[in-house]
């Protein structure tokens, strides 16, 4: 079985288009279906209902929300730059589509004609292909909020710019963990290195993926890091000016950029499509064969795909990827939103030299493991896990000992018991 | 499909330098730059240079041109500019600049010099194909880069630290530098 058969160019073409539309629309149907799934949530967590009038559970009202948004008003600031007024929401919506096309999502599906991987574009540089184009989603934000010609929207686009170069910084970093450990930037091999490690990268490498979660978290502009929006202050930042389609444009690339972090997350960290304690998915690419793995003396296990697997893991990708998109809602209606300038200097100040001096641990620690010929597998994986977990506590202990990141509220309280003592028994010492 | 891409992206970055240029406001050079960066980094991905077009949009596009426009943005050069522009003799100056890059190069890629260029490209590219094999598409860079030519990449590095160091320096308010 083992072998495997090449696609000819004319079935590679043809499932390749196929595989963009389907991915495509897929994504968009998640986004559409996001934005009912934050309100019903959002309506659970405050004890409310959420729209259900549309529909069964209210599953239609995407769709009416969809058409509101075609038919609606477009208007246009008159002071407004027009060109690139129009141009904003387009470039916000670009990058957002486009980043998913690396990720893959499910074990090769055989087909009469050959084995079709289930990713539309299996390129060289996987990862860093998805961090470019995201870094280009900043133009349409910081374009928007300059052509509306209007204060609040302004100040909405400069903060976008400088929080998102600022949390770019800590997003990278704190990939790089995940590169060293996985020795390559394509995410087919990453998933391929977690099923040899035999362990999901969240473990071996839990701050890691701590930082890339926060980064995340504030490369998407969601709360508690939507200073860009910020109802209370900035109405609501760089699309405040603008209506109908372009608005819901905003909203979409929104949705569509915490679909994409959601399944890089998965991918990164949990395993991708990997299904856990089971190493019958497992399937690489390796001189023209597929195979599960390396045998004692080295030689590969061949293995074969099947439809059934490429379900199986399906799922557990979509599995992985919904349950990060329901933390991400579940995180923006519990917590409330940072200062701008707590914002930066947790980026800064806190997870620019975290994730260096991570990044040096780990890798010095690998360097102790090759040095000691540990072969990569369950042990290697294991020691990288101790590492790793005392690291994380002691960064959770710091940052969580009001030191680095310390509300107004913590402060006042602090500040008052500080004062107390000294009013109350330091008073009795001295009357006795 | 090929050609056609590269006129695609040769088109568009050459059109993209001449509107940074002439472009009348800051963001619309700015704009007309990121378009120029972006067709170079599409041409790189034809020579299937991928690492360096991921790089070139990550870094140059993505980061030095946000700060541009964060910094025209802050500054609020786009509005009222026609006072900002310059005309006269250093326009004469950048074409004769632009003649003479445009006789170099075109001294270099003409005749007996273009051919041998071609010739030995060809074993070049199949040098480097092995290498991408062997490598991967960042091994590639990263190996030469941190074996080879470590030093000098180090002392870019110091290069650029010396350079933000000093534009600390600048920024900070007269006065504030003792104590």
């Amino acid at each position: 079985m083992g072998e495997m058969q090449e696609l000819s160019t004319f079935w590679f073409v043809t499932f390749g288009a196929v595989k963009v539309v389907a991915v495509f629309t897929v994504v968009m149907a998640v986004v559409a279906y996001m934005t009912l799934a934050e309100r019903r949530v959002s309506a659970f967590i405050q004890d409310r209902l959420g729209p259900n009038r549309v529909g069964p559970f209210g599953l239609l009202q995407p769709i009416a929300d969809g058409i509101k948004n075609i038919i609606k008003e477009e208007t246009m600031p008159g002071t407004a730059a027009k060109f690139y007024f129009v141009l904003g929401p387009a470039l916000a919506i670009m990058p957002a589509v486009v980043t998913f096309a690396v990720i893959p999502f499910a074990a090769p599906l055989p087909t009469p004609v050959g084995t079709v991987d289930m990713i539309v574009a299996d390129v060289p540089i996987g990862i860093l292909y998805i961090l470019a184009l995201s870094s280009l989603a900043v133009y349409g934000i910081v374009l928007s909020g300059w052509a509306s010609n209007n204060k609040y929207a302004f100040l909405g686009g400069l903060r976008a710019s400088a929080q998102m170069i600022s949390y770019e910084v800590a997003l990278g970093l704190s990939v790089i963990a995940v590169l060293l450990l996985a020795g390559n930037v394509t995410l087919t091999e990453m998933v391929w290195k977690q099923q040899q490690l035999g362990l999901w990268f969240v473990f071996p490498l839990s701050l890691a993926f701590i930082f890339f979660l926060i980064s995340a978290l504030a490369e998407t502009n969601r709360l508690p890091f939507d200073m860009p929006e910020a109802e209370s202050e900035l109405i609501t930042g760089y699309h405040t000016e603008y209506s109908a389609m372009k608005f819901s444009m905003f909203f979409i690339a929104e949705y569509a950029h915490v679909v994409t972090a959601s399944a890089l997350m998965a991918t990164l960290f949990f395993g991708g499509w990997d299904i856990p304690f089971w190493p019958g998915d497992d399937m690489f690419r390796h001189e023209g064969a597929w195979i599960r793995g390396f045998d004692e003396s080295g030689a590969p296990i061949p293995t074969s795909p099947s439809v059934l697997i490429t379900l199986l893991t399906l799922a557990a990708f979509s599995a992985k990827t919904g349950f990060f998109l329901l933390l991400y809602i579940w995180i923006r209606w519990t917590l409330p939103r940072f200062r701008y300038d707590q914002v930066m200097h947790l980026g800064w100040k806190v997870l620019l030299p975290a994730a260096l001096a991570y990044i040096m641990l780990i890798a010095g620690t690998m360097l102790v493991l090759d040095q000691l010929g540990v072969a990569y597998g369950m042990l290697y994986g294991l020691v990288l896990t101790a590492v790793s977990g005392v690291t994380t506590l002691a960064f959770l202990f710091f940052v969580d000992r009001d030191r680095v990141i310390s509300g107004a509220h913590r402060k006042r309280t602090t500040r008052a018991s500080a004062a107390r003592p000294a009013a109350g028994p330091a008073g009795r010492t001295t009357s006795s | 499909m090929t050609d056609i891409l590269f006129i695609l992206f040769a088109v568009v970055a050459v059109g993209g330098a001449v509107g940074v240029v002439v472009g009348r406001s800051p963001v619309a050079s700015l704009l007309f730059m990121v378009a120029t960066l972006a067709s170079v980094a599409g041409i790189y991905v034809l020579f299937e240079a991928h690492f360096l077009a991921a790089i070139q949009v990550l870094v140059y596009a993505g980061a030095i041109m946000v700060l541009f426009l964060f910094v025209i943005m802050l500054l609020n050069l786009g509005h009222d500019y026609r006072a900002d522009l310059r005309y006269g003799s250093w326009s004469l100056l950048s074409l004769v600049v632009v003649g003479l890059t445009a006789g170099v190069l075109m001294q270099g890629f003409s005749g007996d010099t273009g051919a041998a260029l071609l010739e030995n490209g060809a074993t070049v590219a199949a040098a480097i194909d092995a290498a991408v094999i062997e490598k991967g598409a960042v091994g590639v860079i990263a190996d030469p880069l941190f074996t080879d030519y470590v030093v000098a990449f180090e002392l870019m590095g110091l290069l650029l630290l010396v350079a933000i160091v000093a534009a600390v320096v600048l920024a900070k308010p007269r006065g504030a530098g003792e104590g």
